[in-house]
Parts: structure tokens; sequence; C-alpha cells
């Protein structure tokens, strides 16, 4: 790889000033010791960070959205699991529209999906219930699942589950011991994307939360919307470090592009 | 050979011996063999008698229907006619994981989340060996690959050559009733593949197990096998012993497909094949025009003569342990092959005359129609 | 000898394969396609303000979001937005691909971390940011600018489209990147070396060379930055504020705030209609033109 010529190496400085600047002030001024918004100059003080203990609805609406990016992320999983497995190993009619169904939440604005899902869920009773919010991320981060798994599925060489066959494995022997270790990766990534998305899912969310079940960014936005302090540049601090640790160990454990990848394209 | 590898042989060994004792009905048999896929005949009416610890090669280019055929008989692909028979029985009806076979793909198929040694284990573990008896199995099953001492390393930390002996070994240690091999030589580089082809011959003539490969590469075939299948296009062209097919091919495309051959214009009249100036005795030979087919290593090259077919040097190659010529003629470009002697042959651009015996030379009329 | 089809003939493949995907089968036609149904007839039904939502059939919300010029603006708006935003970030977002792809590890893979990272970092956070940075008198950047003297009032970021703009490029900038880069990961390196060797100048290989081949991912990007940008909620809706409304925004408040559901619902599915003609459109002409090549 040839190397980038001072122009660009400026162009490419200015992109990243663009991408961080806002994260990275965001950080600043959570460590603020004044009473308002301002960047800490002299000294970074903690007193924005404790006082999110005293507003429990943050504190609340962080465990709900931890328990429901994981929840909807496992069941997403396990509900993609076999369905990658249909669609990577075999060639029925229909297999192109079933993918793309799945795969069609990635394309509706989730905007539309928000208003759907209240007007279905006040219509069946789950309005306002964890259990409907449940579903909704279920629907929305299962396309990740999905489309990870089905990369490790479809990637893996079919002779090695025929070798396992020929060796006298039933079916379930061969899924148990050869199939699920090697989609493993893929699972496990899944399951890392699908929780980041769900745990960011803000425009959808709006819809179908209600007071008890709000999940932390449908707070947070809640709360810029009246006013913006100190406070929510502190939760939004705190969020961002969870996210970018994250953010490095899937890196280094899967690539952050190869992870991405298909995110990119509208692709089946 | 180590200790462990020994006594897998004679193990192995005192099978074979009890079972030679049964015998009348043909160990196993396709009969009519068919595949279809969609409007396109994969593989057309192939039926072929394998004896008890045969070495059979089924050999053709790319699309001849070889590999499906191996697929059928390990049930990874539906048959659409005809019959298999293993000793006797239907083997069609029953299912893959119970037909007893050991398999060798081409791309290996090692699990690559299981060390070597629990590879070879698999197929044992399955038919619920106990871990004793199973630990020893695989311990001979290495050695006898010549891996002794690798049952613990991951295939990924394998070279090809290492992992396809895994994969034999692993094929070979559930003592299956055939032995199958789908191309399993064809991404080792030229020297390992020479190598393992003799370890391969060695091993399964120790085991006497019997055995089913499918290349498309004729050398192989020919060095390996107890009889060939030449397939092309789905259907059989000759099943013979290598020998046979090479010397006396059923057809020209056998006859193009195993080693060089050349194809010449003459004429025969009244018992004499008349190639340009040359002339060879062939009594029985129809008359009219004809085409003559001769192996390369046939002919000699001698000085040139007005009563000779004659012709120029045009390219010649060293090939090592022989010279590679092509000479112009007045009847089209022959491929010579001469033994390298030591003596220098005649050069580029040198005239010569070639000559050969009748006997080795074969006669096809043009009117039997396009070859 | 290892094909696609593993059929047997005990239980026929598709059989397997349609038992498979049934738990996703059944958990998207029951969640997805049914309340999407229910949606569009909801965008037939009438509202009043005292009577609440009528299951009738009406074509009043059609006819109201289609001819009434507020919701003409709106619409209008959100396209505007949606198309500066999609320049933008393939100005940007294009070159610095370009860039990222020439880099040297480990440099290459820390930058792509920076930058595709913010996608996964919440949205509300990120624009949170922006308000910081550019907001009225006490904005950081605003603040510093004005002390310095450069500028004597605070530049018009928030409640305006510009601010809109700029928030959003920044929010979808790693999208385009993230396509443009899977373009250029598909290009065969020595094909640059190719052109070069055969006396080409650098600026002839970027145009000749490397744009035609990135194209379809700027354009594929170019899709997916639109129909984000079109239906974005969030970042309009903290710098846009109450009053610059667009479709996302919109539906939101007939939906919350006014409660008229029905007219809410014929926003939503209209965007719907227009993103998904807008995509499937753009993505035809995509394959027509470079399937030759590259498909």
């Amino acid at each position: 790889m040839s190397r980038n010529g001072p122009l660009a190496i400026a162009f490419h400085t200015f992109i990243v000033a663009f991408m961080l600047a806002p994260i990275v002030v965001v950080c600043l001024v959570a460590f603020t010791p004044e009473g308002y918004l301002s960047l800490p100059v002299r000294e970074f003080s903690l007193r924005w960070f404790r006082a999110i203990a005293r507003y429990p609805e943050f504190v609340g609406a962080f465990w709900t959205s931890l328990w429901l990016g994981a929840l909807s992320s496992a069941l997403a999983v396990l509900v993609a699991v076999p369905a990658a497995l249909a669609i990577a190993r075999y060639r029925f009619r229909g297999r192109d529209v079933l993918a793309g169904l799945f795969l069609s939440p990635l394309m509706i604005p989730h905007v539309v999906l928000g208003v759907a899902f209240l007007r279905f869920f006040t219509q069946i009773g789950l309005g306002g219930r964890f259990a409907g919010l449940l579903l909704a991320h279920l629907v929305i981060v299962c396309p990740f699942a999905l489309r990870l798994t089905l990369a490790s599925a479809a990637g893996m060489d079919r002779a090695i589950e025929q070798a396992a066959i020929s060796l006298g494995a039933s079916d379930w022997a061969v899924f148990r011991r050869v199939t699920l270790p090697l989609i493993a990766p893929g699972m496990v990534s899944g399951w890392a994307l699908a929780f980041i998305q769900s745990f960011d899912e803000v425009t959808m969310t709006v819809f179908v939360a209600a007071p008890g079940i709000e999940t932390l960014p449908v707070r947070m936005f809640l709360y810029i919307q009246d006013n913006i302090d100190p406070l929510v540049t502190s939760v939004s601090a705190c969020v961002i470090a969870v996210t970018v640790v994250a953010l490095i160990c899937l890196d280094r454990l899967y690539g952050l592009d190869r992870l991405l990848v298909g995110q990119g394209h509208r692709d089946t | 050979m180590s200790v462990d590898g020994r006594q897998f042989i004679s193990a192995a060994a005192a099978r074979v011996t009890a079972a030679r004792a049964q015998d009348g009905m043909p160990f196993l048999e396709l009969h009519k063999l068919t595949k279809r896929f969609g409007d396109q005949l994969a593989v057309d009416g192939l039926s072929l008698v394998v004896d008890k610890g045969e070495f059979v090669t089924l050999l053709g280019p790319s699309g001849c229907g070889k590999t499906t055929t191996l697929q059928m008989i390990a049930g990874f692909a539906d048959v659409t006619s005809g019959d298999v028979r293993l000793e006797g029985r239907d083997l069609l009806a029953v299912k893959p994981a119970r037909r007893g076979l050991g398999i060798v793909f081409q791309s290996y198929a090692l699990f690559p989340h299981m060390t070597a040694g629990a590879n070879v284990a698999f197929g044992l573990e399955m038919q619920g060996v106990g871990r004793a008896e199973r630990d020893a199995r695989v311990r001979e099953a290495l050695a006898l690959v010549g891996l002794a001492g690798l049952a613990e390393r991951y295939p990924r930390r394998m070279s090809g050559g290492q992992q396809q002996r895994v994969a034999l070994a692993r094929a070979l240690v559930i003592r299956p009733r055939i032995l199958l091999l789908d191309e399993p030589l064809s991404n080792l580089d030229a020297k390992l593949r020479e190598e393992m082809q003799i370890e391969l011959r060695q091993i399964q003539r120790t085991l006497g197990t019997t055995t089913i490969l499918v290349t498309h590469d004729q050398a192989e075939a020919m060095a390996l096998s107890d009889r060939v299948v030449v397939m092309n296009r789905g259907r059989v062209e000759q099943i013979a012993t290598p020998q046979q097919a090479y010397e006396r091919p059923a057809s020209p495309f056998v006859a193009r497909f195993l080693g060089r051959t050349n194809e010449l214009e003459g004429r025969v009249c009244l018992g004499v094949v008349k190639i340009a100036s040359g002339s060879w005795s062939k009594p029985m030979a129809p008359a009219g025009d004809a085409t003559l087919v001769v192996r390369p290593e046939k002919i000699a090259l001698i000085p040139p003569a007005p009563d000779r077919l004659n012709g120029i040097v045009r390219m010649r190659v060293f090939q090592g342990n022989h010279w590679l010529y092509r000479i112009e003629t007045p009847a089209g470009a022959v491929l010579v092959v001469r033994q390298n002697a030591g003596a220098p042959g005649p050069a580029e651009g040198d005239a010569v005359g070639l000559s050969w015996s009748s006997d080795d030379m074969v006669v096809r009329p043009r009117s039997e129609g396009p070859l | 000898m290892s094909p696609t089809i593993l059929k047997r003939p005990y239980l026929s493949g598709t059989a397997v394969a349609w038992l498979l995907s049934l738990p996703a089968l059944a958990i998207f036609v029951a969640v997805v396609m049914v309340p999407l149904a229910m949606t569009a007839l909801l965008s037939f039904y009438d509202w009043g303000q005292y009577k609440g939502i009528e299951p009738v059939l009406v074509l009043k919300n059609w006819r109201e979001v289609l001819t009434d010029p507020y919701f003409r603006e709106m619409f209008a708006r959100t396209f505007r937005i949606a198309v500066l935003v999609t320049l933008f970030t393939a100005l940007l977002g294009a070159p610095e691909a370009y860039i990222l792809n020439r880099m040297r590890s480990p440099w290459r893979g820390i930058f792509l971390l920076v930058i595709l990272g913010p996608l996964l970092i919440s949205v509300v956070a990120r624009t949170l940011g922006w308000a910081l940075l550019f907001g009225g008198n006490s904005g950081v950047i605003n603040r510093a600018l004005m002390n310095v003297g450069l500028i004597e009032a605070p530049l018009p970021f928030m409640f305006t489209e510009t601010g809109v703009v700029v928030a959003l490029s920044h929010v979808l900038l790693p999208f385009m990147v993230l396509a443009v880069w899977a373009a250029l990961q598909r290009i065969d390196v020595q094909v640059e070396n190719a052109a070069t060797s055969l006396g080409a100048g650098h600026l002839t290989v970027l145009r000749r060379i490397v744009l035609p081949q990135a194209m379809p991912g700027v354009l594929s990007g170019a899709i997916i930055v639109f129909a984000l940008a079109a239906s974005a909620f969030a970042t309009p809706a903290i710098i846009g504020g109450r009053r610059l409304k667009v479709a996302a925004t919109l539906a939101y408040d007939e939906f919350l705030n006014t409660l008229n559901w029905p007219l809410g619902a014929a926003v939503a599915v209209l965007l719907l209609l227009a993103l998904v003609v807008v995509t499937l459109g753009c993505n035809a002409l995509i394959e027509r033109r470079y399937a030759e090549a590259f498909r």
C-alpha cells in the first residue's frame, strides 16, 4: 500500500476531528464542576456522575436497556440459527423471499416500525408492556443475528458435515459435535451486534415505550427535549465509555469492518 | 513402521483373509447407475463390479460424472435409477451414516475444532467404542500413515500433506468395507503427490481394503489401480487394467486421455499402410483412407531415407528422464518420446526418419465416422 | 465433493428447511407483516378530536398528506435534507474510505475503528455532542470563535436546517465509508499498479481506474444514507426542535401529541412507500449499469 500524501493526511485529520468532536465534547463537559454547561478548564469533577444516583429513572432505564438488549439478542440468535441453517444449506423455492423477509427490518424505517408496533400492541393488549417491547426489539435485531450466523454457516465447508455423517454420526450428533462449534463464532458476534443495536435503539422505542419500561436512550432523548444540562452529558459519557470498551473487544475478536460489512449493503 | 502400525496391519490382514473365504458373490456391484440433474444426464447407466480388496479408479475429465458416482455410493446424492449392492445387500436403502464407508474428501474435511487424534477417534466414538480401545486404535492408525505423535495437533497447524494423512487415518480407523477417495492428492504439490501415491498403494495392499479412487490424473490412475474405469460425459468408455487400457484403448477418447498419442493421415492399400513416403505392412487392415494411431514412445528416430516417413525436428524439450520431440512431417506433426540415455539425439532443424513396428500401430478407417 | 444440496430420501430437504425456518417465520409474519398491514389500514380510518379513531374507510388522511401545502413543505424539507446529507457524506466519505484503504497497519485498523466505531455509539449521545458544540451562545465552538473575535454573533446551528444536515452527516458518514470501503476491498490491488506501469499519473489512475470501480459502492452507500436521512428521527428532533419538523417527527407528533393516529399512519406509510420506490428503483439502475462489469 503506498503512502498517502500530505493533502490526504490533512483531509483525513479533518474527517477524524469531525467524527470525534461531538463525542469528545460530551465526555469533556460531563466532567465540569460548574452547575451549567461548560468545559472543565480548571478542574475535572465527578459531581455530575454522582448526581446520576439521584435520578432513579436513569438508573432504572439503564437496567431496562440492559435486560432488554441481552434478552432480545439471545432470543434473536435462538430464532436465527435454525433459519440460517435452512437458508445456507437447502435450495428451495421461496428461499430468497424468506431471506428477504427476515432481513426486511433493515429496510423499513424505524419510525414506521414504531408506528406499526404501537398500533399492533395496543390492539392486542401488549401496549406499554415489557413483553411487547421485547418482541419489537427481537424483530429489529434479528437481521443482525441472522446475517452473522448465516455468514458462519455458509462459510463452513459442507464436506465436514458429510465426513461426520459418513463416520456414523446421527443428525443430532452432527449438529451438536460439528455444526454448532463451527457456527458458534457467528452466533456470539451476532449476539453482540444485536445487543448493541438494541441498546442504542431510540426511534422505534420512543413510540412503544411507556413510563416504567423506558430504555436509556428514550429517557435521555425525552430529557434533552426539555433541557440540556450536564446531567445528561454524564449519562451519555457513561454510555459512550461502555460502548467503546465493547467496540474494542469486538474489533479484537472479530474485526469491526467484517462485523459491519453487509450492514453497508442492502443485499440478501 | 512402528509397533502400533504393525499391529493395525496384522489385525486388518486377519480380517481380510477371513472375508476372502466367502466367494461367488461380487463384493460391490453398481448396476445401471444413473443420475439426472433436470434434463442433464450426469451419470448414464454405469455398471461396474468390484472384487473384494480391489483398487479401482474412476478416471476422466471434470464433468464426466466420476465424483457424482462416488457421491451416490456414499449416499450424499440421490440416485435417479439403478442399484448399488454391497455384499449382495441393497446399499441405497441404508442411511449414509450406516453404510460403513470410509471417505477421504478432496478438501480433507477435517474437523477444524478438534485435534488430529480427536478427528481420527470420531468415527470410533460414533460406533460406541470404549475409550481404551479407541485410544489404542487411533494410535495405530496415526502410526500407519506416518503421523505418530501428532495426535494433539490441530489441523490448521499441519501441512497439506499431514492433513491428508489425518483424513486417511480417520477413514481407515473405522475398518470400512470400502474406502472412497475423492481426488485426495490433487491439492498436493507434484513431489509430495508422487510420494503419497506410493504410500497409499502400500497401505491399501497391506490392509486389503477395497478402494475406489476418483481422479482426473491419468498417471495417478495408472500407477495405483488394479483396474481403471475411464469415463466421459457420464458414460463408461472402458473398464480394464491400466496396461490394457493404455495399449488397447477401446475408443479415441481413451487413447487421447491416457498418455500422449499421435494420429496421422494415411491410406491402406492391399494390406500396406502408407503414410507419406513411409510404408508398413498390416495384412488385415481394411483398404481406404485411415487414421493411424501410434504412441510417441514406440517411435524410433533414424536417418532419413526416401522410403521412410521423414520429417524435420521443429522442437525438442528436455524433461529429465526423457526427451520430447515434435517433428513436422508431410502427414502432420508427430510427437516422439525418447529415453534419456546420455547420448545426444537429433537437434532442432535436423532431418530425421521415423520408424515403428506395425504391431504398435492402430488403424482406424476414416469411414468409421468422426473421431 | 461438497454438494450444496444435502438431500436424503427420508425427509425431503425442502420440508426440513421450512421446518427450521418456522419459528422465525411465525414471529416475522405476526410481528412485522401484520402490524404493517394494520398500519396501512389505519391510515384509511377517520379521526376526530372527540370521537377518536373511527374504523371506517375514508381517503381524508391521504388527501391531506398529499395535497395540503403544510405536508408538502414537510416532505420537501425531508427530501432536501436527505439529498444534502447524501451529497456531503459522499464527498467526505468516499475519499476517506480510499485514504483508509491506502494506509498501512496498524494505522489502518485504528482509524477504521475511529471512523466506523461511532456507528455503534448512541445516536442521542452523538447528537447531544453537536448541540454542545454549536448550541447558541454556550456552544463550545461558537464561544471559542467569539472569544477569538472571528465572529460577533453565534453561528446559527440549533433549530436550523443546516444544523440538522451537519449533524445527520456526522451520524451517517460511517455508512458511506463502510459501503465504499467494501467496494474498494473487492478491487484487485494489482490493477492500480498495472495502470501505473503503463504510464498513468496518479490522478489519472484515480479518475479512470479507481473511481469507476468504487462507484457501485458510492451509489449503494448513497441509497442507504438517503433512506436513513429521510427517515431520521432523533437527530432532527433534537437539533431541529419542535418547529423544524421532518417526516419522522411529524408522525411522532401526530401519534403522541395530537393523537391523530390515522393521519400519523398515513405519513408513516407514505414515507415507507416513497423510500421503497426510491431504493428499489436506484438499486435496479445500479444493477443494470454495473451488471456487466461486476456481477
